[in-house]
């Protein structure tokens, strides 16, 4: 309770520095992770917020494609109509990119797609927290498609997924070239992959709460508000195409895996 | 003071006395195990609900749906396909009426041209008999009317010579008046 009393006091200490004319921002402050009970270490097993929005978005996923498809009506009410479309959404865009053979991965994927967009959207409710804006669960995200992706690939194809780098259409001399630069992107990729998603979601968060600071001044408040207004619009953009790109590569990625050769 | 201090342990490495984030908070490495072990509980738990509960559960209202669906459109094809039938019943229905009347109206007409034909020839006949008969009525008439005529002229001429004081021949009367009548 005594940091949240001084954090309050900080708040408070920060606004009157504000109309003093001494601006003070905290954009990075809406990223702490804490515990929800107490204020010890944030240990492995800690209740934290992090886990109470992750719960918050299991609970929104359930009630949209559990209780929302629990009559099971072939006319579809509008909570079923929307799982449903997620559904299809996600499904066709499974098919298109990888083919038949990648459907056996669907539900892998829309659990990544359904957790993104719950974790995206509901960090923009106000004082929420984001959980997809920090690294580490990006990167977990991202490495979990990169490991799984790499392993069905020599699984389902053995030796020859290393095709996958030797590019058999470009001239001979320069494929060993190529195959260095494909070897290089393929590694990059958990890393774009990941912090594509969370640097998206931290800076758009970031850049609301520092037009938030300008607020303090009465002078440029309604401009600072505008611009929280336009930037909350580009974010709520930003949560689903974020969604989307993180998806739709680890399709392509997976399309790779199971069809290695150029 | 006191609770400051433990507020500034609570914070740890990555949060300052006041509560603030120091540098990035996406970069606190305390954080990390934390958010990597609920993260894992969450997907687990997503997967489970998802594979288990409602995919299936969507698929087979879709596939339900797709079978309606389906069911309908033959069960539409299959009554458009009797109405067709009922359309070519109908039509050939009328055709057969139509040409029935045809030949109906065909016979009709033959027969009353027949009869048509029959009585025309019949009063033709009766015509031809008709005016053969007053043909020679006439023929009767006209012949009797030229002998009338010829004594007529005779008489007269005989009674103008009378009157003009002449006793003319008879004989020579006559064939002078036939001259005429001749010439």
């Amino acid at each position: 309770m005594a940091t949240e009393m001084e954090a309050a006091q900080g708040a408070d200490a920060a606004a009157h520095g504000g109309e003093a004319g001494g601006l003070v921002f905290h954009p990075m402050d809406q990223f702490i992770v804490k515990p929800l009970f107490g204020h010890g270490e944030v240990g492995l097993f800690t209740i934290t917020n992090v886990t109470l929005w992750m719960l918050i978005a299991i609970l929104g996923i359930v009630a949209m494609m559990v209780l929302g498809t629990s009559r099971r009506a072939v006319i579809p009410s509008r909570a079923q109509s929307v799982a449903e479309l997620v559904y299809g959404f996600i499904y066709k865009m499974v098919e298109d990119v990888t083919g038949k053979e990648g459907l056996r991965y669907f539900p892998y994927i829309i659990t990544l797609f359904l957790f993104i967009v719950f974790a995206n959207f509901l960090g923009l409710i106000p004082m929420s927290f984001t959980v997809t804006s920090h690294f580490a669960v990006t990167v977990v995200l991202a490495l979990a498609v990169f490991v799984g992706v790499t392993a069905l690939g020599f699984i389902k194809n053995g030796k020859s997924f290393l095709s996958l780098f030797w590019v058999s259409s470009a001239p001979l001399a320069l494929r060993p070239i190529l195959a260095v630069i494909e070897v290089i992107s393929y590694f990059v990729r958990p890393v774009s992959h990941s912090i594509r998603l969370a640097g998206n979601l931290m800076a758009g968060h970031a850049v609301i709460k520092v037009f938030a600071g300008f607020a303090a001044l009465a002078v440029v408040s309604p401009l600072s508000i505008v611009a929280i207004t336009a930037m909350y619009g580009l974010e709520v953009m930003v949560a689903l195409i974020q969604a989307y790109v993180f998806t739709i590569l680890t399709c392509v990625y997976l399309k790779d895996a199971l069809h290695p050769h150029h | 003071m006191a609770t400051e201090t433990t507020g500034h342990e609570a914070a740890g490495a990555c949060v300052d006395a006041g509560g603030s984030a120091i540098g990035m908070p996406q970069l606190c490495a305390d954080w990390i195990p934390n958010q990597v072990f609920w993260l894992i509980i969450t997907l687990v738990v997503i997967y489970f609900v998802l594979s288990r509960i409602a995919l299936p559960r969507i698929a087979s209202v879709l596939a339900e749906r797709q079978g309606a669906i389906t069911n309908d459109i033959s069960a539409a094809e299959e009554l458009k396909r009797q109405a067709e039938e009922a359309e070519t019943a109908y039509q050939k229905a009328l055709a057969d009426a139509r040409a029935e009347a045809q030949a109906i109206g065909e016979k009709t007409r033959t027969e009353i041209k027949a009869q048509l034909d029959e009585a025309t020839q019949e009063a033709d006949a009766r015509i031809a008999a008709k005016a053969a008969e007053s043909e020679k009525a006439i023929a009767e008439i006209r012949d009797s009317a030229a002998q009338n005529v010829e004594i007529v002229a005779k008489e007269t001429a005989e009674a103008i010579l009378a009157a003009l004081g002449h006793q003319a021949d008879k004989s020579a009367i006559d064939s002078a008046v036939d001259n005429r009548l001749k010439g």
